[in-house]
């Protein structure tokens, strides 16, 4: 996305990808916001006992131009999600998404009008997270899984990355439905 | 070999310098962060390499591979230059500090001490375009705070600082490490260090007094715009104004590359970086140590604390040096 694009591929690229990716995967810094009751545990991650600096990731950053990581740490209300994909938008790439929580991932016990049924309905999302609300520990593990998926990265994907179209401006949303992800096949 | 003089030897000191800047810059990211674990009985950084010390590497290979985004709304000149803008005074500072005996950074300009007050005064700049040109309410509010704070506590430091010219009787900052002092100069400058450490924590933006870019209020201040490497830059620059100020600190208080008592001056010149650096790091971890532990005050409690706490006591105290230089000294 960055200065990657311009790169040929060959033998340097691939140790130039290790290295890259080393750093993401120990550098992720999160978006600083929580929406409900996960949020209290995505805290308890950043406490002493938990302490997600042992991954780099403490600095969680107010402003989405400088974050990596957005952890949706709650249900999205259909109030939010214009919100939330705004700020996804935002965010520079490369960028990450973590559901925390059987709300975030899929509704969870609010299977009603005001709550989305899952954030994937409109972002992508990397690592989905079960529990409510899922232990600090979940969320460390889910930050190892999203290591992991970090480290196989390539170039190359970014490269034939298309960029979804921006999210309009929240007066042009008509409805829910004109922001969701086309569906996958 | 005027030439060399004149200008190679000044461009190696001054590379050389800046590299271990920069360095100093990157580690200082990782004592902090280790740091401030250890305030909260935490670990802090250790996946990347042993203890985590691989750590601002990573920060920084991400930060440079990370996407530039210009946001469509913003003035691009200004918005570019900004960062730049921030950094480089920092920087600039260093030019006049001396590292040891006979050994400025660069250069020893007589005026060296009104050199730092005009490069500071250029810092606000960044800080002010950055706000500016990004064309988003928080970032203007930001900016706006953060010149008033630094306009606010600039006055009372430039009293101190004055008070301080008064004792030395000179511009030079060699001659300002160096100058024999007797013990009631030294008492009375160490009884003013905690107010002149306060004025210094407000100019650099550092917490308890980084207003300019309280989370709560407004999202990241100045900076909300600015990502990836912009923002590193912005990130590099108050971290190396925290290394500049606790360099001139440690020159004006502490005999900046001298051991006290002029212990091993005549037979070790050569340790006269090191020893400063030590005291750099001891006045480092006063910073971290002040973050770790007092929360912010509100806005109208900071500008009050200023001009109505610090700036009589600042006025006062160098009306006093000025009789003690004059009974005292003459
Ligand atoms: S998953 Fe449970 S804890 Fe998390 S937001 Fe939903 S209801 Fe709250």
């Amino acid at each position: 996305m960055g200065l990657e694009e311009k790169l040929p591929e060959g033998i340097l690229t691939t140790q130039l990808e290790t290295l890259v990716n080393w750093s993401r995967e120990n550098s992720t810094w999160p978006l600083l916001f929580g929406l409900a009751c996960c949020a209290i545990e995505m805290i308890a991650t950043g406490s002493a006992r938990h302490d997600i600096s042992r991954y780099g990731s403490e600095l969680f950053r107010a402003s989405p131009r400088q974050a990596d990581l957005m952890i949706v740490s709650g249900r999205v209300s259909n109030k939010m999600a214009p919100v939330i994909k705004r700020l996804h938008d935002q965010m520079s790439e490369p960028k990450w998404v973590i559901a925390m929580g059987i709300c975030a991932s899929a509704g969870g016990p609010f299977n009603n009008y005001a709550i989305v049924q899952g954030v994937d309905k409109i972002i992508p999302v990397d690592v989905y997270v079960p529990g409510c609300p899922p232990r600090p520990e979940s969320l460390l593990y889910a930050l190892d899984r999203l290591r992991a998926k970090q480290g196989k990265e390539t170039f190359r994907t970014y490269v034939d990355f298309k960029a979804p179209p921006l999210s309009k401006q929240p007066d042009e949303i008509s409805s829910l439905e004109s922001l969701r992800r086309p569906q996958l096949a | 070999m005027d030439w060399l003089n004149l200008i190679v030897i000044p461009v190696v000191r001054s590379l050389v310098l800046i590299f271990v800047l920069l360095t100093g810059f990157a580690y200082l990211t990782w004592y902090e962060r280790k740091l401030l674990a250890r305030f909260h009985v935490r670990y802090g950084p250790n996946r990347a390499g042993p203890k985590g010390l691989l750590q601002p590497v990573a920060d920084a290979v991400k930060a440079l591979f990370k996407e530039e985004i210009i946001p469509g709304h913003v003035d691009k000149v200004v918005y570019l230059l900004a960062p730049a803008l921030a950094l480089a005074p920092a920087l600039l500072i260093w030019a006049v500090i001396p590292l040891g005996k006979d050994f400025p950074a660069v250069a020893d300009v007589p005026i060296g001490f009104l050199w730092i007050l005009a490069v500071a005064g250029i810092e606000s700049y960044g800080v002010i375009l950055a706000g500016w040109s990004s064309n988003n309410n928080y970032s203007l509010l930001g900016a706006l705070r953060s010149s008033a704070q630094m306009i606010s506590y600039e006055l009372p430091l430039g009293l101190f600082l004055i008070s301080i010219l008064l004792l030395a009787g000179d511009f030079s900052l060699v001659n300002l490490a160096e100058a024999p002092r007797q013990w009631w100069e030294w008492i009375w400058l160490w009884i003013m260090f905690p107010l002149f450490f306060i004025c210094v924590l407000a100019e650099t933006n550092r917490s308890p007094f980084d207003l300019p870019e309280t989370e709560n209020e407004l999202i990241a201040g100045f900076q909300t715009e600015y990502g990836g490497i912009k923002f590193a830059l912005f990130f590099m620059a108050e971290y190396i104004n925290m290394i500049t100020t606790s360099a001139i600190m440690a020159t004006l208080f502490f005999g900046g590359y001298a051991l006290p008592f002029g212990i091993g001056s005549e037979i070790l010149p050569w340790l006269g970086p090191f020893i400063l650096f030590g005291k750099v790091v001891v006045l480092l971890f006063l910073f971290i140590w002040v973050r770790a532990s007092i929360g912010r005050p509100r806005y109208d409690q900071l500008m009050h604390f200023s001009w109505k706490t610090l700036l009589p006591i600042s006025l006062a105290y160098m009306v006093i040096t000025a009789l003690l230089t004059v009974f005292l000294k003459a």
